[in-house]
Parts: structure tokens; sequence; C-alpha cells
């Protein structure tokens, strides 16, 4: 509801329309008020009156519920052309119908020109007058409709913003260094989902836990509940330890006030560079890649896993492989392998796997990059519906 | 997207078809939550013309079955294809709710 339509709810013995009639003809008010009496008996119209362009204004500033200006041209002090002037200053959103002489082409264009909506004639005619005010207030109505749709569009849009600035704000953009690994990640936001997020974690020991996850859904609350599973994976990842029981635990946290059924893949392994083994948990979350010296590459096993918060207290599997210099884990989400093109095809795991076959040497962070830029080049002019998230652990000789 | 809702020996059989994703994700829910009603009495949805399902479409099917478990009505799933099929075995979804190969084994087991 406007502020202008919840004003006159308000002051509901208010007409549904208000017009302001600005004319020096002082008999013209008595007609006005007798040719329409039906129309303002019926709490339709509502008529305010005015001598000259000055009075006019003064009115408007007094009244902000005034749709409409019928106003004649020739008046004392200020006439209806230097009115029509001073109407969108006051209030854009008010129609102005000229009355002018008839035949009288010139003031005519002149009014039109400077944002008439339309004109009647004189003597005017009160059939014709009705069916005119009648006219310009459907689109004054399809116009406050337009502006309402607007309105809403720009606060979806809003809330897209806050949901990405939301997600942006949670990701690491500076990476740990340490002896024997290099780890990088990078996310690319889809315009209207905010449910990707990757997270480096410092463990004792100098291990390193690793996250890459996707929430169902889009918008601010995915962007909240995101942000939640993020918190109480970094709390449970630093203060349990085990994967398979961290995810357990936030699985059971999220799943305490949860009605809208989100939920939440995650995949999240810790790696202790001293052994070189990483030990993982997968929550419904798309297996990585291990990916070696010579190119080759295989999934991760999945873990008998759940995507958390779907049902409480649910018995999460672990696993854990082990590594060797020159190995790298490329982590990712499905926004990656269900890109598709404009012919609707999709990315696919193979394409990813392929991107390795050369065997070159390549940094955590150009692997990511590679593939984020790959599968740009493969989706060209299809939009993104998804987020493009990536991390890479690489092994390093020490 | 499309879902078209038959009774087949005293079960609802609501059968989706197309692609569901974050973009027709909210349709989806309304024309299942359509579908299915206030009093049904066991639900398989069959997914044989499902080609793509993504996780905002996951948790519309697990809204579903998390609203029809508090009413103890039962759903399962039937006939999905191997992208579809693929798609529960990740997330997991697979453990939680019944899938059958078929739309007779599915009705066979909702029947009992």
């Amino acid at each position: 509801m406007t502020e202008r339509s919840s004003a006159r709810a308000a002051r509901s013995a208010n007409p549904d329309y208000m017009i302001l009639v600005v004319d020096d003809e002082p008999d013209l008010e008595r007609l006005v008020r007798q040719r329409m009496r039906r129309h303002i008996r019926s709490g339709r119209y509502g008529f305010e009156f005015a001598g000259n362009g000055i009075e006019a204004l003064e009115k408007l500033a007094e009244n902000r519920d005034i749709d409409i200006v019928l106003s004649d041209i020739n008046m004392p002090k200020m006439d209806g052309l230097s009115l029509l002037q001073q109407i969108p200053k006051v209030d854009p959103d008010i129609r102005s119908v000229i009355v002018s002489a008839y035949g009288d082409m010139e003031n005519i264009r002149t009014a039109m020109n400077r944002g008439a909506f339309d004109f009647v004639t004189k003597p005017i005619d009160f059939t014709d007058l009705e069916v005119t005010i009648e006219r310009t207030l459907r689109h004054l109505d399809e116009w406050r409709a337009a502006l309402a749709s607007r309105d809403k569009l720009v606060a979806l849009q809003n809330e897209l913003d806050v949901a990405n600035k939301i997600q942006q704000s949670i990701l690491p953009d500076k990476f740990p260094h340490v002896d024997g690994c290099e780890v990088y990640g990078c996310m690319q936001a889809a315009r209207n989902v905010g449910g990707d997020f990757f997270d480096v974690i410092r463990l004792d020991g100098g291990r390193l836990g690793l996250a890459v996850a996707d929430v169902s859904d889009k918008g601010v609350p995915a962007a909240l509940f995101m942000m939640s599973s993020r918190t109480l994976l970094k709390g449970a990842a630093v203060g349990v330890g085990d994967p398979a029981r961290v995810l357990g635990e936030v699985n059971d946290l999220l799943n305490e006030a949860n009605d809208a059924a989100m939920f939440v893949t995650v995949f999240y392994g810790v790696y202790d560079p001293s052994t070189r083994v990483l030990t993982f948990s997968n929550g419904g979350h798309n297996p990585p890649l291990v990916v070696h010296a010579d190119g080759s590459s295989e999934e991760l096993e999945l873990t008998g896993g759940l995507a958390l918060g779907a049902i409480p207290s649910f018995d999460y599997g672990q696993a854990s492989v082990q590594l060797s210099p020159g190995d790298m884990v490329v982590f990712f989400t499905d926004g990656v392998t269900e890109a598709i093109n404009i012919l609707n095809e999709e990315f696919g795991l193979r394409a990813v796997q392929a991107l390795f076959k050369d065997g070159k040497t390549r940094s955590a962070k150009e692997v990511a990059e590679m593939i984020l830029q790959a599968v740009r080049d493969f989706a060209g002019e299809a939009p993104q519906f998804d987020d493009l998230t990536c991390m890479t652990l690489r092994v390093v000789d020490e | 997207m499309n879902v078209q809702a038959e009774q087949r020996d005293g079960v609802l059989v609501a059968k989706v078809e197309g692609r569901v994703d974050s973009s027709n994700s909210q349709d989806f829910e309304r024309q299942l939550q359509a579908a299915i009603g206030d009093d049904t009495g066991a639900v398989v949805m069959d997914l044989a013309q499902l080609a793509y399902i993504s996780s905002a479409g996951l948790r519309v099917v697990l809204l579903v079955a998390k609203s029809l478990g508090q009413r103890n009505v039962s759903i399962s799933l039937c006939s999905l294809s191997d992208p579809v099929q693929s798609v529960f075995e990740i997330s997991g979804f697979n453990r939680i709710i019944q899938i059958y190969d078929n739309q007779a084994d599915a009705l066979a087991a909702a029947g009992k």
C-alpha cells in the first residue's frame, strides 16, 4: 500500500479520488457539485476548488491526497499553463486535465507539451468531463500499480544484494601458509543465489580443516542459514575434531529450528601435513576429486552421509585418503559440474577431469581459477544459475 | 516443470515432469501441495519424466516428506532417471526417503 492510499484508508470517510478544480469563474463550484453529486455521494469523487494558479498550489500543499487537477487556462495571478509547470514539483504523480476554449489548438498544444494528461473544452460538457476523469483515473491506477511493483522489484533486488554481501563477507580471502601444502579457494556468485561457501580453519598440530558447502535455497533466508552453518561448522571443527562428529554436531544444531526444511551440503576434511592424510566426512556434497601429478584423477568416496539440516541425530561416516607430493584435492560445488551452455548441455565432471590430462604442474590458485574460467568459457552467453565455488589443496615437497 | 496427480489403488501418484531448479522451486512446491491435498492416504512421486532437480527442488521434496511424516502419511519416490538418482544418492536423501525402481513396486509397498 502506498503512503497516499494508506493515509486515505486511515480516513475512510474520504472519497476514493480527490479532484482539484481551478477556475476564476465563481459559479463553477456550484455547477460541479450539482452535476457530480452522484459521484460525490457515492464517495468516488471529492472536490476542492481554487480561483487561480497560486491558490491551487496552496491547496496542493495542504491536501496531499489530490489525484487530478482540472484547470482553466486564463486566470489572474497565475494562469493554467504556468500552474502546469509547477504541479510536478509538488507531486509528479498528479495528473492534470486542462479546460480550454473550443478550437484553441495553440494553448492545448502548449498544455500537452507541459505535461497535461488530457483536455476538455468549454463550455464544459459534464458527460464528456466524466469520461475524461474516469480515463485519467484508470491511467493513474495503472501507473501506481506499476510504481508499486517497481518498488517491490527494487526491494527484492536489495534483498539479493544483502544476501550477496553476507555471502562474500564470510569467505576467506587470505590462505594460511603451512609447510608441505598449499590451499586456495574462490567463488563466483550467481546473481540470484546466495548459497555456497568454503572455509579454511587452522587446527592444532598444524592441521587444516577444509570445508566446502552449498545451501539449498537462495535469498536472505538462505544467506542467514549459510552464515549460521559456517559459524557452527567452524566452532565444531575447533571443538569436536573428527570430521564425522563435526558434521553430526552441526547437523543437530541446524535441525533445532528449521521449519523451512533448508539444508546445506557440506564436505569437511581435516588434512594433516605431517602424515599427508586427509580424513573426511561427506554431508551430501558432491565428492571432491583427487588429482595426481600425472593428470589422472578420481572422486573421493561418499561416506554414507546426508545433507545437514535434513533430519536430526544422523550418524555420519568418515574415511581417509593418503596423499603424495604432487597430489591435489579439488573441492567444488555442483554449480561447476551442473553449469549449462546455451544448448542446455551440462559441463559435467568429465570436463573438470579433462582439464588435468596435460599433467602440467599448477599452483592451487591456478587450478581453482582455471576451473572457474573453463566453466565460464563453456557456459558462454548462457546465464549463470548457481554459484561457482572451487577450492584446492596441493601437496608439495617440503 | 509440471505436476500431474492421479489416484491409483487408494494411493496418490504425483508425476513430475521437466526440470526443477531455484527458478521454479516455489511453483513446484505449490503444485505439489495442491496435488497432495489434506486428506491423502499415501503418496508416490513418479519421477520418470523429471530430467533435472537442483538442491532447491530437493528442499521442496524434503519439506513435503516432513509435513506428510507429521501426519503419518507415507511418501516414496519411483522411476528415477540416472542423473536424478545420482542427485538423491550424493545428497544422501535416498537414506531418508524410500526410492523404488518402478511405480508398481512403489504402489505395492504403499498399499501394504
